[in-house]
């Protein structure tokens, strides 16, 4: 018994070994002709970066020191980019719990959820970047645009991550609810939302977090905040400037992760 | 005395072509404790669960179950107003089924929200009357302590009774228990037990509960109902129901329902709180001569 199933063993080994070498061969060799093939279109030269580090070096160069003489407005500007991230995902949570309900399989039926999350899609699927153009253009030049942008993409997001956890719930304590009579909405306020809720703030602190830093890009198409100073500086050639609203943007954005990291661990 | 429970022609296929329920007909009169025993997979749970709605019978089919007067579910649809019939239905199930983050007291308010104004209840908003009458049901099955702790952070027997708790502001007139204590030590089990004959005496409930093991079905209910493979093959005082009759009905079977079972009886002393562990004639005796 005992001398038998080392010799198994050794049997099982040898007969899995060459089948998965074969697909890893073909996985490896799959992503290097990926590779070849996107070369041209992604007009790959490594050369130039060695032949005109000199050049890059003296680009680099202007960046520092970095001016603060405007550190004022640079503050201001960045303080309305958090206020517009702020608004953006709290618009974005508000509209993505509904959405979120009306897109899970285990609420509604397939014909609510299907046309709901095909919806959501559409939402997530363009860059911020993109809805900020087109509200830049609706509804003026400034901060509301990005609000809007942020809010639209965002709420693609947290719904798709809002329903994915509620497909995810304990079906049990649900029933316990629907056994006493209470109605569907009951089922929903007292059986789902308690157990999702703690995966729900995490999703939104997350969504914070990246939603500061697209507030601080929306702006460079005309939606407010700090990336309309950076977009001016950059234009203006002025590195200087720009070296300081960019030091400014990584202390900040560090903070907020940090911050929303420490805030996800007290709550989770 | 009148029927408070009516199934009629009750036949259940699951998707997979199980005949789960055949043929089913029982009436329970008010205030009757009733024991629905059978080995696992005999259909016990399938049945309860037809009784408050939570699955339909087949389709097409001539089966009706009538709670307290009201159709919960007839030929396979349930009823319009199902969430109206199910308020007089209390269901106990067998993993208590509470929401485990939120406080106990909610958990049993729960119960409540059928007679509360919709907008309070969405936003969570009980009356201090309301609040007196769920602490007052926790008092009465004996953790009123553990009121404003999450459900998750009280043991099991805990957890089945905050559960009954939750039954009893609903006002149940019906309280449908899951074997409610498989999953418990044997002396929160004993509590649970002694908790439904009481609210079953002093609040004039039917209950009906499903049990693994026979001996609690003979210990507590007088009625008996045993299920074998979806039929009702007894339904009777438990005092008729001897192990004899219990091997006859489900052959060999009968040791999933009669653990550790010996042919000749013992005399094993029966105190409160011990577990028997095999069906005793002495109990049986007693079980007749205290005439219940």
């Amino acid at each position: 018994m005992q001398a038998t199933r080392p010799s198994a063993a050794i049997a099982l080994a040898a007969s899995t070994a060459p089948k998965r070498s074969l697909t890893w061969y073909l996985s490896w060799a799959m992503l290097l002709l990926l590779l070849a093939a996107s070369w041209r279109g992604a007009d790959m030269r490594p050369f130039d970066l060695w032949r005109d580090s000199g050049n890059m070096a003296t680009y680099a160069a202007d960046f520092f020191p970095p001016d603060f003489t405007q550190w004022r407005l640079y503050a201001h500007e960045m303080v309305i980019t958090l206020q517009i991230a702020l608004w953006g995902t709290v618009l974005a949570v508000v509209t993505a719990v509904p959405m979120a309900l009306l897109a899970s399989a285990n609420i509604v039926p397939w014909w609510v959820y299907q046309p709901i999350r095909r919806f959501m899609d559409g939402c997530r699927a363009i860059n911020e970047m993109v809805f900020a153009m087109l509200f830049v253009v609706a509804v003026g030049l400034g901060p509301f645009a990005g609000v809007l942008a942020l809010w639209i993409h965002t709420t693609g997001v947290l719904a798709k991550l809002f329903s994915e956890t509620v497909e995810a719930i304990d079906p049990q304590p649900v029933e316990g609810i629907r056994s006493t009579g209470a109605s569907a909405m009951h089922e929903i306020v007292y059986g789902v939302i308690p157990q999702v809720i703690p995966m729900w703030i995490s999703f939104t602190l997350y969504r914070l977090e990246s939603n500061v830093r697209s507030a601080s890009v929306v702006g460079m198409v005309g939606a407010g905040g700090i990336g309309v100073v950076l977009w001016e500086i950059i234009r203006g050639f002025q590195y200087a400037e720009t070296g300081a609203v960019m030091l400014i943007i990584i202390v900040t954005v560090s903070a907020i992760d940090l911050l929303s990291a420490h805030v996800r661990k007290l709550l989770v | 005395m009148e029927t408070v429970l009516r199934i009629q022609q009750l036949n259940k296929h699951f998707p997979n072509g199980k005949h789960a329920l055949r043929d089913v007909n029982l009436n329970v009169l008010r205030g009757e404790m009733v024991a629905l025993i059978g080995a696992s997979g005999s259909g016990k749970s399938t049945l309860l669960r037809h009784i408050a709605g939570l699955v339909v019978a087949d389709g097409a089919s001539e089966s009706l179950i009538e709670v307290d007067g009201c159709c919960v579910q007839r030929g396979g649809r349930v009823s319009r107003d199902i969430r109206r019939v199910r308020a007089n239905i209390g269901f106990v199930f067998q993993q208590f089924n509470l929401v485990s983050r939120l406080p106990v007291l909610v958990n049993v308010m729960v119960g409540l929200l059928h007679r509360t104004p919709r907008w309070r209840g969405w936003l969570r908003l009980f009356t201090p009357q309301q609040r007196a009458q769920a602490v007052d049901a926790l008092q009465r099955v004996g953790i009123a302590e553990c009121h404003a702790q999450r459900a998750s952070t009280l043991s099991g027997g805990q957890q089945q009774r905050a559960a009954i708790a939750r039954a009893l502001v609903q006002g149940a007139k019906v309280v449908l228990a899951d074997e409610p204590i498989a999953s418990l030590d044997p002396e929160s089990s004993r509590k649970v037990m002694e908790i439904l004959t009481r609210i079953n005496r002093e609040d004039r409930c039917t209950v009906i509960v499903s049990l693994h093991q026979v001996e609690m079905a003979l210990k507590y209910c007088p009625r008996v109902v045993a299920l074998h493979q979806g039929q009702v093959v007894f339904d009777g005082p438990s005092t008729t129901l001897t192990p004899a009759l219990l091997r006859e009905l489900y052959g060999v079977q009968v040791d999933e329902i009669l653990p550790s079972h010996t042919p000749t009886p013992t005399h094993a002393p029966q105190s409160d709180g011990v577990p028997v562990h095999m069906l005793p004639q002495p109990a049986l005796a007693s079980w007749r001569a205290a005439g219940a």
